[in-house]
C-alpha cells in the first residue's frame, strides 16, 4: 500500500510570535507604571 | 478533563486591577490570531514580531491609565489597534523608503553635505582676505559705494541719499568699482575662484 504523505502536516499553520516578544511584552507590562496626575498620564519604567 | 474559561472581560479586569498572570493568558489566548493577522498583512516575521510588540505596547498603555472602554471585546479592540499599526508602517514605508546600500547604489550618491570642508573653508577665507585687500585699492568714492552696497546691504537709493549724491552717481562708482577690480585681478593675475 501506497504511503501517506499528507498525514503530517509539513508547516506550520499555527503562526506565532517570537518567545523573545512575548517575553518583551510580560517585562514591560511588569515595568510600566501609569500614574495620573489631573489630566495627565505619566509613564515610569522601573529598572 | 474540562477547564473553566475565563471570559476576556474578567482578565482585563484582573490586569487593570494589577495582576500581571491575566496579560500573559490573554496574550496566550489570542496571540495566534492576532499574529496571524499581522503576518497575512506584513509577510515579514521581524516586522509582525515589531507590530505585535507595538500593539501590545498600546494595549498596555491603554489599559494601564484606565482609558479602555469596556463596551468593546478585547480582541476586535486589539485586532483594529494592529490593523491601524500596519497601516501606519506601509504609510511611513511609503514615505522614507528602506534603501539599503548596494555596489550599485550608495547611499552617499543621495545624501550630501554642502558645507564646507576644512580646506574649502581656508580658500574662502583667503579669497575673502584678497578681495578686501583689492578692494582697499580702489578710489574712495567708488570703495565707499561698492562696501556700502556688498558688505552692509544698502539699496543704491539709500546709498545715494547717505553720500549726498544722485542715484545714477551710486550706480556709476559701483559700476567703476567693480570694473576696477576686474582690472587689477587681471593684471596681478590672482584667482579667486574655490
Amino acid at each position: 500500500m501506497a504511503k501517506l504523505y499528507s498525514k503530517k502536516a509539513l508547516a506550520n499553520t499555527k503562526m506565532l510570535p517570537k518567545k523573545q516578544t512575548i517575553s518583551f511584552i510580560l517585562n514591560y507590562s511588569k515595568a510600566l507604571n501609569v500614574v495620573k496626575v489631573g489630566n495627565l498620564n505619566f509613564e515610569i519604567i522601573a529598572n | 478533563m474540562a477547564t473553566i474559561q475565563i471570559p476576556d472581560a474578567l482578565l482585563v479586569k484582573n490586569y487593570i486591577a494589577g495582576d500581571e498572570n491575566a496579560l500573559a493568558v490573554l496574550i496566550q489566548r489570542h496571540q495566534s490570531k492576532i499574529y496571524g493577522f499581522i503576518y497575512s498583512k506584513m509577510a515579514d516575521r521581524d516586522v509582525a514580531d515589531d507590530i505585535f510588540q507595538d500593539t501590545f505596547i498600546k494595549v498596555i498603555k491603554t489599559l494601564k491609565s484606565n482609558s479602555y472602554n469596556e463596551e468593546g471585546k478585547f480582541l476586535p479592540w486589539v485586532m483594529r489597534i494592529s490593523h491601524n499599526l500596519i497601516v501606519d508602517h506601509y504609510r511611513k514605508n511609503k514615505k522614507m523608503p528602506m534603501l539599503r546600500e548596494t555596489e550599485e547604489f550608495s547611499i552617499f550618491s543621495i545624501l550630501t553635505d554642502s558645507s564646507l570642508n576644512a580646506e574649502g573653508r581656508i580658500i574662502t577665507d583667503v579669497i575673502e582676505k584678497d578681495l578686501r585687500k583689492i578692494i582697499q585699492e580702489l578710489p574712495n568714492d567708488q570703495k565707499e559705494v561698492l562696501m556700502m552696497r556688498i558688505y552692509q546691504d544698502y539699496s543704491f537709493n539709500e546709498i545715494a541719499e547717505l553720500t549726498g549724491v544722485s542715484i545714477n552717481t551710486a550706480l556709476g562708482r559701483m559700476r567703476y568699482a567693480i570694473l576696477n577690480l576686474r582690472k587689477v585681478i587681471e593684471k596681478n593675475q590672482i584667482i579667486l575662484t574655490n
